[in-house]
């Protein structure tokens, strides 16, 4: 089923979704990726603050390259959501409600998923030109530092995720294979 | 003896890093078009279609195919009767990595060391692959390599016993494992023979060879075809997201090995196979 979504999403947002929907969203998204991660996770060690509000965020797994003169930001598609699968459980358990990358999760993360009535969405891998297209603004928040690997806030219109791990227990990278197993 | 100044490998290598990023060759162009055409699956074929689009997207406005433009892999086939003059030809490389990926707004997607994980922020140092050849021209093989697909490369020591059926499950296994995380639909590179860091070479020189060029030993070319309909008979399909289109080809080189031992190396490419090939 095409959906359109304004974000952020919200717990009942999340349990109306099922594997296989197909979603435009639109509205405001953090960027993050694996050092980012790794920072906030000492963040929570430290027992202080994350750096961005995490309640309802959605965070999209992704590392730009560099923006061109009049343009928000450069190719900016999905990377493998597993690198992030050691930090996932943590940050959903303190209220983010939606993941944008690509790729298997583990059981632990689709467990996390379920409890929290979150979300794992999938973005085409490889289609950065296209994605890149879909945000229209793009600015760093923190860790500017870590250049590609900065945690971003990113508004979007019209970006193309696919729902994989809904909280019903529904994983689309199992179902869908086995329509096309010879 | 014919002289290159090492700052013409400079300038190529420069404008490489830019076209590879951009524009993928036109027998990966072909392949996806044939694979939007074939795919069974409405929701693959949409992915592919999207991923049309991106190329299209990248061509007309200059915007990377991928944000992950790659750690550079060069091959230089040098003629042994070249002698490179004005400096070192590794620099000269390197100087050309540099400027490729500041002046074509490429991410710089390099860690000094594997440890401590400090980008060198022009990605540099590239992976440089030489081999000498007769003649006194030079060709470049330019092959920034994604890591998404990179991390789901495998190498298998297999025994002399498993023969060509370990092979198979070599290949199948890779792929399997691979799944959705390899930005289906990939390019599939196999080295089978010679030794360990021999196969893996093999296997990632097997990404760049032309998708439409065929092996020259039967065998080599027949398997290439089985292990393209096996895998496509995975089911993975586009985005992993279930299809008819797992890989858009299965390239395989092969070299003389030892009694003892069968290696087999998979080297895996997501759809944005990108290599430039260019002779000075």
């Amino acid at each position: 089923m095409d959906r359109h979504i304004t974000l952020p999403i919200t717990k009942e947002i999340a349990e109306s979704l099922t594997s296989g929907d197909y979603v435009y969203l639109d509205g405001q998204m953090y960027v993050a990726r694996d050092a980012a991660h790794k920072r906030m996770m000492e963040v929570l060690d430290r027992g202080e603050e994350l750096p961005i509000p995490i309640k309802d965020a959605t965070i999209y797994y992704m590392g730009p390259s560099p923006a061109r003169e009049g343009r928000p930001i450069g190719s900016a598609g999905p990377t493998t959501a597993s690198r992030m699968d050691k930090y996932a459980p943590r940050i959903l358990d303190l209220g983010q409600k939606a993941m944008i990358g690509k790729g298997k999760r583990t059981k632990e993360v689709l467990d996390a998923v379920i409890r929290n009535h979150a979300v794992y969405f999938a973005a085409v891998g490889g289609a950065g030109a296209l994605l890149s297209k879909c945000i229209t603004e793009s600015e760093v928040i923190c860790y500017d530092d870590l250049g590609a690997e900065a945690i971003r806030k990113i508004m979007v219109e019209n970006f193309p995720v696919i729902v994989v791990a809904d909280c019903h227990g529904n994983n689309l990278y199992e179902t869908a294979i086995l329509e096309y197993q010879k | 003896m014919r002289e290159i100044a090492v700052k013409d490998i400079t300038k190529e290598i420069a404008d490489m890093c830019i076209q590879a990023n951009h524009y993928l060759s036109e027998d990966m162009d072909q392949a996806l078009k044939v694979a939007t055409k074939e795919e069974k699956s409405p929701l693959g074929k949409k992915i592919l279609e999207q991923l049309q689009e991106n190329l299209t997207i990248a061509d007309q406005e200059t915007i990377p195919i991928c944000q992950d433009t790659g750690m550079a892999v060069v091959f230089m086939e040098i003629g042994q009767d070249v002698h490179f003059v004005g400096g070192s030809l590794e620099d000269a490389i390197n100087e050309g990595v540099r400027q490729g990926y500041i002046d074509g707004y490429l991410r710089k997607s390099v860690v000094g060391d594997p440890i401590e994980r400090v980008n060198t922020k022009d990605n540099t140092p590239a992976v440089i692959h030489y081999s000498i050849v007769t003649g006194d021209k030079v060709k470049i093989t330019f092959a920034p390599k994604g890591f998404g697909s990179e991390n789901m490369s495998r190498i298998f020591m297999l025994k002399p016993a498993d023969g060509i059926e370990g092979v198979k499950n070599a290949i199948l296994t890779a792929v399997k494992d691979a799944g959705p995380n390899a930005c289906p639909p990939m390019v599939v590179g196999v080295g089978i023979g010679g030794t360990f860091e021999k196969s893996a070479l093999m296997a990632k020189q097997a990404l760049t060879r032309n998708l439409n060029q065929k092996p020259e030993i039967p065998w080599v070319a027949d398997l290439e075809k089985e292990m393209l309909e096996k895998i496509n008979g995975l089911g993975i399909g586009p985005g992993g997201l279930g299809g008819s289109t797992t890989a858009l080809a299965v390239n395989i080189n092969t070299y003389a090995t030892h009694i003892a031992g069968l290696p087999v190396a998979v080297n895996i490419c997501c759809h944005v196979n990108r290599h430039v090939v260019r002779e000075l």
